[in-house]
């Protein structure tokens, strides 16, 4: 290791090449995002900590950028086009060359995850330890997995995912894969900040990032899991079956909802097809989050979701009056699941008291 | 066997009626010290005579139960067992008032044997159905081949070898110590060197399992480290009427050699292990033969060719698929210079069947690239084609032929009853290129009208497949994305690089249509690079040039 001041200085070149990638890749400039990580790699910085500590780093910031409303959707996905391509240039440099040595790694994204970053970082990453890496992409179904082990015989699969909502499909996916007894690591926000959604859904390993990851196989092979598992094993309470009742009818409580705010906002009617279309969007989000959270059997995820979310409509400059009415008429619908009626109080209730609406009454 | 009648040295009376007793009886006193013992019980212990200490003459396992019963507190519940010469006895006593204790000898000898059967048979069930758990989740052969060692090694034997027909010239060959994990290697070794060994190996018909001489197991079969061998037994693993391979097991000197009964139990097992990985090896010969052929029906990877940027995105109508009627394609440029040729299209139907004639389609353009530059000629001499195949689909399709123009990019679009190209402009409208015609392989002529126009840099065409326009969904669940929605969601995208666009417009068709089923969709992205001082004037950087 090196003294104080030296790390001290890396960690200002660090912070240094950090900013000038962010600028690269606000401005969709792929020249110098890719030049900026070259001369990092040419000055003889390590791989791994461009890839973690420079391009990871920025691309939170991206995530950060996009909640609090200064980058639109596509900005998002244009910035994350040009770390691709930043990362697409780094592992094709010399200094990135690494024989494999150890064993064979399938890194890939969970069905509908767009967000495919990540996993290429760790599959990088995990290239650069010396593994062999099958990295099979963004919003792998779960067939083309099983298909892909079945051909390989990977000694474990990493499993990616950011957003919550789509937990009950890493389960099956998580699952799938055990029961032809490959083990699973996985890593994502969508996990939990501690990793309590890997451990509810039975996952052979949970890390909170690349370098967890890498570390964790290193120490050893993750153990055979067993073929018996069922996956109701993890979650007794679906057996009420109200998630899969929320699950099924999501459209048509979507349209329930948006009905009964017509009635209540007058102002509805008038709205454009896009603001229709959001407002749809923004409904169904707060359906799948409510169907995810009876899955899991943890309101703190619909909790947290909905004041999330009321940050990032005021940001937007949306009124948040249309929320707890929202939360109202879903609950009236589904009044006779307990799990669902107390999960959208506990909703409501951490939204506070929100200003009277003006144009219409609920009550 | 003990009979009561038996005649020797009784110490009770003749005819005392604990001779005609059932059982071995023995009465001892509260010192421990033989009262009586009756004919049956002289047969078993013929020095427990009256007078003897019970500690002396009987084995210790009664003498110890006998002290446990005379210690308050220490009451034996159940009866006690142990050996007394060749068979075994139950010992059900009974205190007397007085303190002394009848001791009733029940032989249970077949039980026992019985009950340890029933043990084995038991545990054997359970290893049957764990290995035939293990084995029946996976269909990859190395997989198999490691499963199969590594249980029998920890079940039938201190090692294991599984030993595979060889492809080529060497014999893929998992070994398996007691406790380790599997190992893989390659042996250039002939199987004829080892008796029985390609035998086994050929499968079928099964041969019987073959005892070798130890001393001369070749060097590759023991395992290193693993000490003086006892025993080797080669064992086939039939499949599916295929040969599946060997099982060798060793057992070390100081290990029991096998009995007739567990080699038998060995190829039960092995039968299940060589059914499992002929599976599995039937599997991957399926799937290397459709991988084969997927690859020419897999739409390509695009990337910047001749200083374009080309990007595409494929999503199939149903997820266990990879292909689908829709197709698109990129011919670079023979000539540098001269422009090269997308081809996107969509033949009428879903899934193989469909895939099936976008490969015939894109070999047919394939051929006709020659007259790439007339666009007109390539679509009526494709449609002539379709015509006269025993194919009764039609097919829609867009080509474009884009070339590099100092920084701009000319394009020539033309629609034969495809959908439109659109086109992104730097100031964030979108346009429809003019360009339409008739469909291909359903009329005797088709007819088209190309679009000419240019990008500058920054500026992109999309092209597109209906699945994207067509996909159903919203509030109501069956209205289309439509061309209005599609349109609106690229005017978000002005600068972005080629393939953020096709990501960008694939998840919003994605999210539109949620779960509901959806058709193929492909999108296709041409964009002219953005040169390089442009970070100069996109308004988010400080204005410098990069160098």
């Amino acid at each position: 290791m090196t003294s104080s001041p030296n790390r001290l200085q890396d960690q200002g070149r660090i912070r240094n090449l950090a900013d000038e990638l962010w600028q690269a890749v606000q401005a969709t400039d792929e020249h110098t995002a890719t030049e900026v990580v070259l001369r990092a790699l040419e000055e003889g910085m390590e791989p791994e900590t461009v890839l973690l500590d420079v391009i990871a780093a920025v691309q939170g910031k991206v995530g950060e950028e996009w909640a609090d409303n200064r980058l639109t959707v596509a900005q998002e996905h244009a910035a994350t086009a040009i770390s691709e391509r930043a990362v697409a240039a780094l592992a094709l440099h010399p200094a990135a060359r690494t024989e494999p040595t150890r064993g064979r790694i399938t890194v890939a994204c969970v069905d509908g995850e767009w967000h495919a970053l990540p996993a290429r970082l760790l599959a990088e990453v995990l290239k650069l330890h010396g593994w062999r890496v099958d990295y099979l992409g963004a919003q792998v179904p779960a067939p083309h997995l099983i298909a892909h082990l079945h051909r390989s015989d990977a000694d474990a699969v990493a499993l990616s995912s950011s957003i919550a909502t789509r937990l009950p499909t890493a389960h099956a996916a998580i699952t799938a894969c055990q029961a032809i007894a490959v083990p699973v690591l996985v890593g994502g926000a969508a996990f939990g900040a501690d990793g309590q959604y890997a451990r509810l859904l039975g996952a052979d390993a949970w890390a909170s990032d690349a370098r967890t990851a890498a570390d964790r196989l290193a120490r050893g092979p993750l153990a055979r899991p067993r073929t018996n598992h069922q996956p109701i094993d993890d979650l007794p309470h679906l057996a009420d079956q109200e998630y899969t009742m929320v699950a099924r009818s999501s459209a048509a409580l979507v349209r329930t909802v948006f009905t009964g705010l017509e009635e209540a906002f007058p102002a509805f009617r008038d709205y454009t097809e896009l603001q229709r279309d959001h407002t749809t969007e923004d409904l169904t989000h707060i359906v799948q989050f409510l169907a995810t959270a009876l899955y899991l059997g943890d309101t703190d995820l619909f909790t947290g979701f909905i004041t999330w979310t009321a940050r990032v409509l005021s940001s937007r400059g949306v009124p948040l009056q249309s929320l707890p009415p929202s939360l109202g008429i879903l609950a009236g619908e589904l009044k006779d699941f307990p799990r669902a009626t107390h999960t959208l109080e506990r909703g409501i209730n951490a939204l506070g008291p929100v200003p009277p609406p003006t144009t219409g009454n609920l009550a | 066997m003990v009979s009561p009648e038996a005649h020797s040295d009784s110490t009770t009376e003749p005819g005392s009626p604990w001779d005609g007793a059932p059982y071995p009886v023995l009465l001892t006193d509260v010192q421990g010290m033989v009262v009586l013992s009756n004919a049956a019980a002289a047969v078993l212990l013929p020095a427990a005579r009256p007078g003897a200490r019970l500690k002396d003459v009987a084995p210790a396992w009664l003498s110890a139960a006998h002290d446990v019963l005379r210690t308050p507190g220490l009451e034996a519940s159940r009866p006690l067992s142990g050996v007394m010469g060749a068979r075994s006895f139950e010992a059900h006593p009974s205190v007397q008032a007085d303190g002394s204790v009848v001791w009733w000898l029940v032989d249970d000898t077949d039980h026992r044997l019985v009950r340890e059967a029933l043990t084995v048979e038991r545990e054997r069930t359970a290893f049957l159905a764990e290995a035939s758990n293990m084995l029946l989740s996976s269909l990859n052969l190395g997989r198999c081949m490691g499963v199969t060692a590594q249980l029998a090694a920890e079940y039938l034997a201190d090692a294991a070898l599984v030993v595979a027909p060889s492809r080529g010239r060497r014999m893929p060959v998992v070994t398996s110590l007691r406790g380790a994990s599997p190992t893989t290697k390659h042996e250039a070794a002939d199987p004829n060197d080892v008796p029985g060994l390609s035998e086994a190996l050929r499968g079928f018909p099964p041969v019987p399992s073959r005892w070798i001489d130890p001393g001369g197991a070749p060097r590759w079969m023991v395992p290193e480290d693993f000490g003086p061998v006892g025993s080797i037994v080669i064992t086939p693993l039939p499949g599916h009427g295929v040969p599946a391979g060997a099982l060798i097991l060793l057992r070390r000197s100081d290990t029991m050699a096998f009995t007739q009964n567990e080699e038998v139990f060995a190829q039960l097992f092995a039968a299940r292990a060589g059914a499992a990985m002929s599976a599995a090896r039937l599997y991957a010969e399926q799937a290397a033969i459709t991988d084969v052929l997927m690859q020419e029906l897999l739409p390509p990877t695009l990337h910047q060719i001749c200083g374009i940027d080309f990007a595409g995105g494929y999503r199939p109508s149903a997820d266990h698929e990879r292909v689908g009627g829709d197709f698109y394609d990129v011919h670079p440029a023979a000539v540098e210079g001269e422009a090269s040729l997308v081809a996107l299209g969509d033949v009428c139907g879903k899934g193989l069947e469909a895939a099936v004639l976008t490969g015939k389609i894109r070999n047919t353009l394939q051929a006709l690239l020659p007259m790439a530059d007339d666009h007109q000629r390539m679509i009526s001499l494709l449609n002539t084609a379709l015509l006269t195949s025993h194919h009764t689909r039609f097919a829609t399709l867009v080509l474009a032929s884009a070339v590099r123009n100092g920084s701009d990019v000319e394009l020539r679009l033309t629609s034969a009853g495809h959908p439109p190209p659109l086109i992104l402009r730097k100031n964030g409208t979108v346009e429809e290129a003019d360009t339409s015609g008739t469909l291909v392989g359903a009329l005797p002529h088709a007819t088209a009208r190309t679009a000419a126009l240019t990008l500058s840099p920054g500026e992109s065409c999309v092209l597109y497949t209906d699945g994207i326009t067509e996909a159903k969904g919203g509030l109501t669940g069956d209205s289309q994305f439509g061309e209005d929605r599609l349109k609106r969601a690229l005017g978000q995208c002005g600068g972005m690089p080629a393939e953020s666009i096709v990501e960008h417009v694939q998840m919003l068709a994605a999210q539109w249509v949620g779960h509901r089923p959806h058709d193929d969709m492909a999108v296709v992205v041409i964009a002219a690079p953005r040169t390089h001082h442009l970070t100069a004037v996109s308004g988010h950087t400080r204005g410098r040039f990069t160098s």
